[in-house]
This record gives C-alpha cells, sequence and structure tokens, in this order.
C-alpha cells in the first residue's frame, strides 16, 4: 500500500514537471519577444526598459539555462512576478486557492451524491414515467453549458425571485463573523455549486443508472434473490456497491474538467478563486500569472486523480494496490 | 439508427442546424454586427427583428443564425483534426506494440491529465483568438480519447486470422492498418466522434464566452457573454444564444445515443 502511493506520487510529480517544462515553451509560443510581452505587461517598451527585463529574467541566456532557471523556480514555488497585480504570483494563487477548493469539492460532493441518487431511482424504477423523467433531464443538463446555467441561475434566484446573491463570496461590507459569516458564505456558494455540479450530476445519474442495470442482470443478483433477500438489501447491498465502480473512475477523471467548469463558474459569480483569477490574467494578457494558474491547475488535478485512485482502491477489494 | 427514436430526433435536431449554418445567412442578409433598431428591443415586438436587440442595437436573431456557422464549423473541423491526430497514434501504439505502446500511451496520458479546459484557455490566450487557434487548441485537448479507443480496437483485431492472413501475404504494415484493421475500428470511432462534435461546441462556447472567440466572427458565446452584464434589463440576449447552443449539443448527445445503438449492438447497454 505504502510502496503503491509512493509510486504514484512519483509518477504524478514527473507528469508535474513535464506540464512546467510544456508550460515554459508555452510563454515563448507568444507572438514576439517575452521581455517585450512582459515590458507591454507593465506598461512600458522602450528599449532600456526591455533589455533590463530581458537580463533580470535571463532571456539572453542559451534556452537549455533558462529552462533550468524556470525549473528551479517553479519546484520553488516561484511561479514569477505578475506585474498588473504587482505581487508575486504565487501569493496571489494561494490567497485563492481555498475559496475553488470550497467551491469545487461542495460541487463535487453534490454532483456524486445527486447523481447517485437519482441514477439508482431510474434504475430501480427503469422503464416507468419517474425513469423517463430522470433521464430527460439528465439529457439536458448534460447539454447545456455551464456559463448559461451560471447565468439562468443568476435570472431565476437573484432577479426574478431575489433569493440568492448574484455574485462574490460574502456580504460586501457586512463584516459577520462566527455562524452568521458561515450562513453568509454558504447563501453565496448555493449558485456557483450547484451550477458546477448539475452537469456533472448529470453525468453520474446516466452512468449509475446504466450501471446498475447492468449489474441487475448478473448472476450473483439472481443468487440473491433465490436465498430470498428483501429487494431493498439487494439493490443496496449487492447491486449499488458493484454498479458505483465506474462511477468513481469516471468521478476521478472527471477532475481536471471540474477545474474547467471552475473558471466558468466563478467568472459568472465574481468567486474569488483561481478560476476568477485566470480569468483576470486573461482580461489583461498577464501571461506569467496565466500560467503559474495553469501549473496550480494541473498540480490539484493529479493530486485528485491519486486520491481517487486510491478510494477506488478501497472501495473494490478485489484491486490490489500494485502498479 | 433510423430505429432508435433519440437518433431520429437528434439527426432531424443536426440537419436543421446545418441548413440554418448553410442557407440562413442568405435567407436573412441582416449583418449580425450592424445596429438595426433601438438597443434593448424586447423581442416579439418588431418583425423585422423577432428576438429584439442587444445593448448596441444589434439584431439578436442574425447572431444567432451567422452564429450557428461558428459553432457547427469549429465543432466538426476541431474534431477532424483531433481524429487526424489521435487515429494515428491508436492505430500505431496498438499494432505495434510493446515500446511503441509505450511511449505513445504515455505521450497520451500525459495529455488526458492536463486539465484540458484550462490549456485550451492558455493555447488560444497565447496563440491570439482567431478561429485557427480556437480549432487548434480544441483538437489538442481532444485527441487523447480517440488515440485511447483507437488502441484498444486495433489491440484486439490484431490477432484477428484475416490480420494474421494478411501479415503471411507480405503485405506491408501501412496497408493493413489502413486496409485490414482501421475500416474495422470505424465504429465506435464514430459514435464517440459524434459526442467530440458536441463537446466541441460546448468548448468553443465557452472560450467565446470569455472573451477568446474569433473577434471578426459572430458565435452563440460571444453574445451570451456580451449580454452577461446587461442581463437585468434584457434577459433575452443571454437567453436565446444559450438554447441554441443547448439544442445544438443535444441533437449532437442524441445522434451519439442513436449511432451507438445502431453500430454497436453489444455495447448499447453500457453506453446509456
Amino acid at each position: 500500500m505504502l510502496s503503491f502511493v509512493a509510486q504514484r506520487v512519483v509518477k504524478g510529480v514527473i507528469v508535474l514537471l513535464a506540464i512546467v517544462v510544456l508550460n515554459f515553451f508555452l510563454i515563448r509560443l507568444a507572438p514576439g519577444d517575452p521581455a517585450v510581452v512582459m515590458a507591454g505587461e507593465a506598461g512600458a517598451s522602450d528599449q532600456i526598459f526591455v533589455q533590463q527585463l530581458r537580463e533580470k529574467f535571463g532571456l539572453d541566456k542559451p534556452l537549455p539555462e533558462q529552462l533550468f532557471v524556470y525549473v528551479k523556480g517553479v519546484v520553488t514555488l516561484d511561479l514569477g512576478f505578475s506585474f498588473r497585480q504587482q505581487a508575486p504570483v504565487s501569493k496571489l494563487i494561494l490567497e485563492r486557492l481555498p475559496a475553488t477548493l470550497l467551491l469545487t469539492l461542495t460541487a463535487f460532493a453534490i454532483s456524486l451524491v445527486l447523481g447517485i441518487l437519482f441514477g439508482t431511482f431510474a434504475a430501480r424504477f427503469a422503464g416507468t414515467w419517474l425513469d423517463t423523467a430522470i433521464t430527460i433531464f439528465a439529457l439536458i443538463f448534460y447539454a447545456m453549458p455551464i456559463f448559461w446555467v451560471a447565468l439562468m441561475g443568476i435570472l431565476l434566484f437573484s432577479v426574478t425571485v431575489d433569493w440568492l446573491p448574484s455574485f462574490g463570496y460574502e456580504t460586501v461590507g457586512a463584516n459577520l463573523s462566527g455562524p452568521a459569516h458561515v450562513v453568509d458564505v454558504a447563501r453565496h456558494l448555493i449558485m456557483p455549486a450547484m451550477t458546477l455540479g448539475l452537469f456533472f450530476m448529470a453525468t453520474y445519474t446516466r452512468m449509475t443508472r446504466a450501471s446498475m442495470l447492468e449489474v441487475k442482470r448478473l448472476d450473483f443478483v439472481k443468487t440473491a434473490r433465490a436465498k430470498g433477500l428483501s429487494d431493498a438489501v439487494i439493490q443496496r447491498r449487492h447491486v449499488l456497491r458493484n454498479a458505483l465502480l465506474p462511477v468513481v473512475t469516471l468521478a476521478g477523471a472527471h477532475s481536471g474538467t471540474l477545474i474547467g467548469g471552475a473558471v466558468i463558474t466563478e467568472t459568472v459569480f465574481a468567486w474569488p478563486g483561481i478560476g476568477r483569477l485566470m480569468y483576470d490574467a486573461l482580461l489583461q494578457r498577464d501571461y506569467n500569472l496565466l500560467l503559474g494558474v495553469f501549473v496550480i491547475c494541473s498540480a490539484m488535478v493529479l493530486t485528485f486523480n491519486l486520491i481517487t485512485d486510491l478510494v477506488y482502491r478501497l472501495v473494490d477489494p478485489r484491486i490490489e494496490f500494485t502498479t | 439508427m433510423l430505429r432508435s427514436p433519440s437518433g431520429v430526433i437528434g439527426l432531424i435536431i443536426l440537419l436543421f442546424a446545418i441548413s440554418v449554418a448553410l442557407f440562413g445567412p442568405m435567407l436573412f442578409p441582416n449583418s449580425p454586427w450592424r445596429m438595426v433598431q433601438r438597443p434593448f428591443l424586447p423581442p416579439f415586438t418588431l418583425a423585422t427583428v423577432p428576438l429584439g436587440t442587444d445593448a448596441l442595437g444589434r439584431d439578436v436573431f442574425a447572431g444567432m443564425i451567422f452564429g450557428a456557422r461558428v459553432s457547427l464549423l469549429v465543432g466538426m473541423v476541431s474534431t477532424l483534426v483531433a481524429l487526424v491526430v489521435g487515429v494515428p497514434i491508436g492505430a500505431m501504439a496498438g499494432y505495434f506494440g510493446g515500446r511503441v505502446d509505450d511511449a505513445l500511451m504515455r505521450f497520451t496520458e500525459f495529455f488526458q491529465t492536463i486539465p484540458s479546459f484550462a490549456l485550451a484557455i492558455v493555447l488560444v490566450a497565447i496563440l491570439q483568438p482567431s478561429i485557427y487557434s480556437i480549432v487548434a487548441s480544441i483538437a489538442v485537448v481532444s485527441w487523447p480519447p480517440v488515440a485511447r479507443l483507437v488502441r484498444g480496437e486495433v489491440l484486439s483485431l490484431r490477432t484477428r486470422e484475416y490480420v494474421q492472413a494478411a501479415v503471411v501475404t507480405g503485405q506491408s504494415n501501412t496497408w493493413i492498418i489502413m486496409r485490414e484493421i482501421l475500416p474495422n475500428a470505424l465504429s465506435p470511432v464514430i459514435v464517440l466522434a459524434s459526442l467530440m462534435v458536441a463537446t466541441a461546441i460546448l468548448l468553443e462556447s465557452s472560450l467565446a464566452f470569455l472573451g477568446l472567440g474569433d473577434p471578426n466572427l459572430i458565435s452563440w458565446g460571444y453574445m451570451v457573454g456580451a449580454g452577461r452584464t446587461v442581463i437585468r434589463q434584457a434577459w433575452w440576449i443571454t437567453v436565446f444564444p444559450g438554447v441554441a447552443i443547448l439544442i445544438s449539443v443535444l441533437g449532437l448527445n442524441l445522434i451519439g445515443e442513436g449511432l451507438n445503438d445502431a453500430l454497436n449492438p453489444r455495447l448499447s447497454r453500457e453506453g446509456r
């Protein structure tokens, strides 16, 4: 078990390093000299300043040396400096990380719980109107662009009925503390988390339904029925448990999409996470910050994949801890 | 395919969307960029601008019609490019096996690990938004599943007798892959491709929504993005283009399901 975890961590680190190298070459794909790009960011692009930047960032050195310096920087969590925001990139990202984790993990939990629930219902009542209704809803939610769901949410719940706040992380200037603050943040969290969760909920609903119908036909379920077990026990203990495996696999593979969705959701709801930071970097063509967020997103996805891999092995004892 | 109701509905939707994209701009030549009426004209008030106008007095209906071109074009071309990249990689990995397989699959896994939407954003931002950079970045993030699928198919077909026979008769590897193996691996790829077009349309609209669309082409995602700030005054600017995206993506997903039922009866039970 321990060696399995160690191996996976090492593999993850190698992939992350490869992403960092990719990142290094990406910024050099930008049209023009990176020093000019940075100078443009800083709002001044005379020759002397560009030359200073070139020396400061070692852009006058040969490429392999530049790459080495860059990778060394990332390893020590130095992701460069954002001229636009006048702050180190890593500091900006660390400030925003908790909000993104709160949003994505809540959305993930909502989508998984509701998805499995609806999927189970649909499979349990396969062929009835309930199954049809759930299937149609899942199809529709699966086809909706996240940004549009977000805006429709605002239109319904903030503009039409004014139940939920349409932007931000907390009420500005309210200075709440303790339980009142938690409630305030939760109220702000509902819409972004639901928006982000709905698409994935639709996926898990479809997957759970298909998977349960598949498992239901297997011989061991017949055996359980022959033993005289009640339907509820069969559904829960025998069918659902086995049907969940592909859902867990799918959920693990979705972490990258979840982060991508967070960029959109945070942008629409002005949620102060790294997704919103990425959008700001995009608007201001702040490439250092943009690529920094990209590296951190990749690291998050790798971590998440590792965790789901472990969970998968816990859910299914048949899989041993080998790589 | 025509026997499954979802496939038929999907096909009708797609044919409608394609005809709008092809002939719409001829029938409704209003430029989507030109001011045609007063700003914020509500929908269903004037027959000439049935869906109202946006914040600059531009015709929302015209935008929807011209936007269909961009969405469908980007969706189909980027899927095509992803297939052109993914199919050979998967075929080579599955056919040659061993080290080639290892190397190619590591490469594929690497691209699958990178958060795809974030990579697409970074690529379009760095290459500057244009229809070419958008197609390229969507293709870059969507080819890995193709490669993996093709590899799996090729792996199972490689040991079939008719392929062995081709080897014995001294055919070249290229010939065997192109003429004997790939045609038989095609049906799951077609199913995947139809779903990829849907995903690509969603990706394109999301990029355009964030302001990374081609600045010279109107698209549904751009319209929703532009209407976002005035959603409290004018709901129609965001609602209608979003419905267009929803319906197109839904149609393609339904086609994917229909094709799945028709082409892989073996898999159709899992496909839903």
